[in-house]
């Protein structure tokens, strides 16, 4: 029996990634990273800033994310979210940048949810980096 | 009648402007395409927050201490109205249609004697709509500068919207917009976004049970004000194939109808020119004759 199930990546502008051969997913989940099987339990979860590595026969990508929201059913998988690269194609001055901006406004005041994210996206920027 | 020379004058005028309405269609065409394809592929997105949505709130165990974007103040007193529109002209009854729309709502409400705010996006709205309810307009948002609809444009209307809702300032919003259905149709909608009314479709209904992660409570909390932004993004979406849709259909009647005027025109001109030529062409005869 196949292991592989579907995973689909929309944006608001569009449907980002599509791919029907997928045989592992693991997301930067809220409570931390979580993967996805075949047959998993349909689950709805928020994720948190972190990277996306999505396994199938080519091999293994991955993508940098800074919010989103996933939806397990009947074997496929639906990741909702506004900002997603695949980490391949970006420039390391872009990553700077935002890193850049990610640390001035941890400075800010903010409360401590929004602190516990932008920590988190400090974080994993700087793994990228 | 009109001399020769004025009537030369008008053909040229009026063939200058079916030039530029021609030029404008064009545009709009190649522009129609862009946005009905942003349109299209915005909507897997939207839809399946809709979904999510729906399975969350059904799933949710305490229906009394829901979040107020679902279920609402409980009130029904102070409307807000988001009126989005374009922020160029020469489109047809594009904006009018949403205006009409909006305007026999906001009639509907002041005779039910609720209070009325209005915000308007895009700046059309705004200059039709400020004449007879201008003091109830409390925010005119305009994208001037955006070329295209971004979600990043939607998540400022979002942000502003719930603010005023935190605050207490309204109880119920609607979002008026033209959906998008082809080049001549596009249908004004009036769509409630606070609280949110679910359409509930039996198909969709699901019996799975979810496993949530945090907790329902937190994901719908976090997760309803992105909605209202995606939702608001959508309208845009809807709205600016619709305003390229109706002007590419204005500018095609106002090009026909230039067409038509240049050959009137000509007719009159060429009547006219053979005139002139008959009467010198009589003069130097009776001229010749009388010799």
């Amino acid at each position: 029996m196949s292991e592989e199930f579907k995973l689909e990546v929309v944006n608001p502008e569009k449907s980002f990634l599509s791919k029907d051969d997928v045989t592992e997913v693991v997301v930067p989940a809220f409570e931390g990273e979580m993967g996805i099987l075949k047959d998993h339990i349909s689950i709805i979860s928020f994720l948190k800033p972190g990277i996306i590595k999505i396994y199938s026969k080519l091999g293994e990508e991955k993508y940098y994310i800074e919010d989103g929201i996933i939806e397990f059913k009947n074997n496929n998988l639906s990741i909702l979210t506004s900002s997603i690269f695949n980490i391949k194609d970006v420039e390391k001055s872009k990553i700077d940048e935002m890193l850049r901006v990610a640390e001035e406004t941890a400075k800010d005041n903010i409360s401590d949810q929004a602190k516990y994210l932008i920590d988190q996206k400090i974080e994993v920027l700087k793994t990228i980096n | 009648m009109a001399s020769l020379d004025d009537l030369k004058k008008r053909i040229a005028s009026v063939k200058s402007t079916q030039k530029i309405t021609k030029a404008m269609k064009m545009v709009a065409a190649a522009k129609l395409k862009r946005a009905q394809d942003s349109a299209e592929k915005g909507r897997p997105y939207s839809e399946k927050m809709n979904n999510i949505i729906l399975n969350l709130s059904e799933g949710i165990s305490d229906k009394e201490n829901a979040p107020k974007l679902l279920s609402g103040t409980g009130k029904d007193q102070i409307h807000l109205c988001v009126v989005m529109t374009s922020d160029r002209g020469l489109c047809g009854g594009f904006n009018s249609n949403i205006i009409k729309k909006a305007k026999s709502y906001f009639s509907r409400l002041s005779s039910e004697s609720k209070k009325l705010k209005i915000i308007t996006v895009g700046s059309k709205g705004n200059d039709q709509l400020k004449r007879v309810f201008g003091e109830k307009i409390i925010e005119n948002i305009s994208f001037k500068d955006s070329k295209n609809a971004n979600f990043f444009d939607a998540e400022k209307v979002g942000k502003i919207i719930i603010e005023k809702f935190q605050k207490e300032e309204f109880d119920i919003c609607t979002i008026f917009f033209n959906q998008f259905k082809n080049v001549i149709t596009q249908i004004p909608q009036a769509q409630q976004i606070i609280p949110l009314k679910a359409d509930i479709n039996d198909k969709e209904k699901s019996e799975d049970n979810y496993e949530f992660e945090p907790d329902e409570d937190e994901i719908l909390t976090n997760l309803l004000p992105k909605n209202i932004s995606t939702q608001i993004f959508k309208a845009m979406l809807e709205n600016s194939a619709s305003e390229q849709g109706a002007r590419m259909s204005a500018m095609d009647n106002a090009t026909r109808n230039a067409g038509e005027m240049v050959d009137k025109l000509t007719i009159e001109y060429n009547r006219s020119r053979q005139a002139a030529i008959t009467k010198e062409l009589i003069e130097i005869i009776s001229g010749a004759e009388s010799l």
